[in-house]
């Protein structure tokens, strides 16, 4: 006897629970008495279970346990991967040849040219003397306590999904920035995309694409990384100022001419700033995604974790520290920079 | 002077802010609402409430009212930043809310031009390219507007500022600035919101020299909003005063100075000196008596406060009005004198508010 028993004899349900029941339809005051609990089983009321789906079925085989909800999911799930993969891998699969590109790229040139090759970047964003002094010696640094190749792994990553990243994100967000529809409905999944553990993500991308292909991270890393750049884009456009707005109808642009003459150039420091979230959220995420058989730092941190190996976890760990300094630094300079230019 | 031709033409505009303004502007029609009263009943802004007035070519039309009177609202209808509720805009005959937005912009881009309070100008280019906005936006090569931006840049004292940036100038430089990309646009019309209400007084003064200097060579067509009566006075030549979203009063300023229809022009004009601004020939005597001995000649565009100087303070002093030169009136102490008292508002005033 179980205690939500005699909520299923009072509606009527024994038939459906055991097909032995025979119990003819019940009065109606004999219900509002069972409703009254004075059928109940003699339990405790400080032992009355919550009525949950497993307390129920207790009751009544044939009553779904939890179980059946996280199955019936997975089974969901399963049923539909196969004609998702078939959409999704196509499309994704630039994806795939970009980062193994970009890996291959990084790790078959030379350090002689891709360390100047980055600090000629530095210089080119940044005009500094200091900043580029404090890059050489982040890189020439990591190079020599021999962690070249794994930062060059997570930093080649990073910026191609910082790139797809700002590829699709600034056009979403100013998509956004000029329906206030679209912006009620694109906010609730920036919400979830931002709240949802990264652990989350991986578990339904394991499904739909192998753990060899690299695009399984990259999507990873993109899905947690492009919220930014999105709600920045979209921020920085709105705020352009209304009476320069004003001016550019006054003189007859056309909504084209406004939109890249003078909300994107203005709304440029506010969506920098968004380049520059994504790029340390996408670091963030490198890590975690070695789970997932992404290369570099993050592996050798996961190394220190499995094997207890302590010194390689903390100088690994160190390393994503100083490349995530340099990514900073870099691009608030350039940020800086956009901005003297941009004085109202 | 030969009357000019009307170049644009308001007729019955209404505009009201709110949920409904249809609804609105039924009750403002039918129950002849005004501005507080809807604001009470309905919650909706009446900001412009049967407006009808004309704008002549080659004129400067000056705008004026107190903050919130619907100034920047009714010159915004002229290039269709706001649409009417209800109501009709003409320009040189054709009705600019019939304008698809292709026309539409083509007017703006060809025939009007817009000066700002603020200035807005683009803060990521150069004054140059600010200056060519409006041949930029017509698709004009760099190469073909760059000489022709540069010239209005010198014209307005800004020839060595081309290549800084907006936020690199003073806000006087500035609104130079804005007063070139107008000019640069080469469009006949020249709308004006305020221009120079947010520069200091030695400053304005400046730029409304400039403004006049610039009018008596290119005789646009310029509507001007300003809220400061020395300013309308000094500028216009026809003058359009808003109370509330209406028009109170419109027609050449002296005449409005002499006659004023209303108590709350009284008040507006109670504070100017009269006699730096009335002129002799809004005060003269047409009819030409007999000239008498030893009469002044003054001209007929003199100010009354330099026929007071000539007059030596003299009490029987007589003068004789010329035009180019031609005897066109005559002119006595009593009758300067007269013109200085503040008129009270005439009877005819039909608008007259309870005070
Ligand atoms: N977008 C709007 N929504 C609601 N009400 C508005 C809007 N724009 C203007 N108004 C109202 O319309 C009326 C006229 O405003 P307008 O800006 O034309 O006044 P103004 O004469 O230019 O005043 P100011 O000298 O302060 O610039 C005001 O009562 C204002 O509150
Ligand atoms: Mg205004």
């Amino acid at each position: 006897m179980a205690t939500y028993d005699f909520l299923f004899s009072a509606l009527g349900l024994q038939d459906w629970c055991e097909s032995s029941g025979t119990t003819g339809p019940i009065s109606l005051s004999a219900l509002r008495d069972s409703a009254r609990g004075e059928t109940a089983a003699d339990v405790s009321i400080w032992d009355l279970p919550f009525p949950s789906m497993d307390a129920l079925n207790a009751a009544c085989q044939s009553f779904p346990r939890s179980r059946e909800l996280t199955l019936g999911l997975e089974r969901g799930f399963l049923s539909i991967k196969d004609s998702l993969s078939i959409v999704l891998d196509p499309l994704t699969q630039p994806l795939s040849w970009a980062l193994e590109a970009a890996l291959y790229g990084v790790l078959n040139t030379p350090w002689w040219i891709i360390i100047p090759l980055l600090l000629l970047v530095t210089w080119l964003v940044s005009r500094s003397f200091t900043l580029l002094a404090f890059v050489s010696v982040s890189f020439l640094g990591l190079a020599f306590i021999d962690h070249y190749d794994y930062a060059m792994q997570t930093l080649a990553i990073i910026l191609v999904c910082a790139f797809i990243c700002v590829l699709f994100g600034v056009p979403i967000g100013i998509a956004m920035s000029r329906s206030n529809t679209m912006q009620r409905m694109t906010i609730p999944v920036l919400d979830m995309l931002q709240t949802l553990p990264p652990f989350v993500y991986l578990i339904p991308l394991i499904f739909l694409f192998s753990v060899t292909e690299p695009k399984l991270y990259g999507i990873a890393i993109i899905l947690y990384a492009i919220v930014p750049v999105i709600r920045l884009t979209d921020l920085g456009i709105r705020m352009v100022d209304q009476s320069v707005i004003e001016a550019a109808d006054a003189f007859g642009m056309t909504d084209r001419q406004k939109l890249f003459g003078v909300q994107v150039p203005l709304a440029l420091p506010n969506i920098m700033a968004g380049v520059n979230q994504t790029i340390m959220m996408s670091l963030a995420m490198v890590v975690i995604a070695s789970l997932v058989s992404a290369p570099g730092l993050g592996v050798l941190v996961l190394r220190g974790i499995r094997n207890l190996e302590l010194g390689v976890g903390l100088v690994a760990g160190l390393g994503i520290v100083i490349l995530a300094v340099v990514l900073d630094r870099v691009t608030k300079a350039a940020l800086a920079r956009i901005n003297s230019t941009h004085k109202a | 002077m030969a009357k000019k031709r009307t170049l644009l033409e308001i007729k019955h505009l209404y505009k009201i802010f709110g949920p409904e303004p249809e609804a609105a502007l039924e009750r403002v029609r039918a129950e002849g609402l005004g501005k507080s009263e809807l604001m009470e009943q309905t919650n909706h802004v009446l900001a412009l409430n049967d407006i009808n007035t004309e704008v002549r070519e080659g004129e400067i039309t000056v705008m004026m009212g107190l903050s919130g009177s619907g100034k920047s609202t009714l010159i915004r209808h002229l290039n269709r930043l706001i649409e009417p509720t209800a109501g009709e805009i003409l320009l040189d005959g054709e009705d600019v809310l019939a304008l698809s937005q292709e026309q539409l912009r083509r007017m703006r881009r060809e025939r009007m031009s817009m000066v700002f309070q603020n200035f807005a100008l683009l803060p990521h280019r150069t004054v140059l390219d600010n200056a060519g906005m409006a041949a930029a936006t017509r698709g004009d090569k760099r190469a073909d507007y760059e000489k022709d931006a540069r010239k209005w840049l010198d014209r307005v004292g800004l020839g060595g500022n081309a290549d800084q940036y907006p936020h690199e100038l003073s806000g006087g430089m500035q609104q130079r600035v804005g007063l070139a990309r107008a000019l640069a646009s080469n469009s006949p019309i020249m709308l004006m919101d305020e221009a120079f209400s947010a520069l200091d007084p030695l400053i304005r003064t400046d730029m409304q020299d400039l403004l006049l200097e610039l009018q008596s060579e290119l005789q646009k067509t310029v509507v001007f909003i300003s809220h400061d009566l020395d300013e309308a006075l000094k500028l216009a030549d026809h003058l359009v005063i808003l109370k509330d979203g209406f028009v109170v009063q419109q027609g050449e300023p002296q005449h409005i100075l002499l006659e004023p229809e209303d108590d709350y022009i009284v008040d507006f004009v109670s504070d100017i000196n009269r006699a730096r601004v009335l002129r002799v020939r809004s005060v003269m005597n047409e009819s030409g008596d007999p000239v008498a001995e030893g009469a002044v000649e003054v001209d007929h565009d003199d100010t009354l406060e330099s026929v007071l100087s000539k007059s030596d303070g003299a009490m029987e002093a007589r003068f004789v009005v010329t035009r180019d030169g031609v005897r066109v009136g005559t002119l006595d102490m009593a009758e300067v004198l007269k013109a200085l008292v503040p008129a009270a508002a005439s009877e005819s005033g039909m608008r007259t508010q309870a005070t």
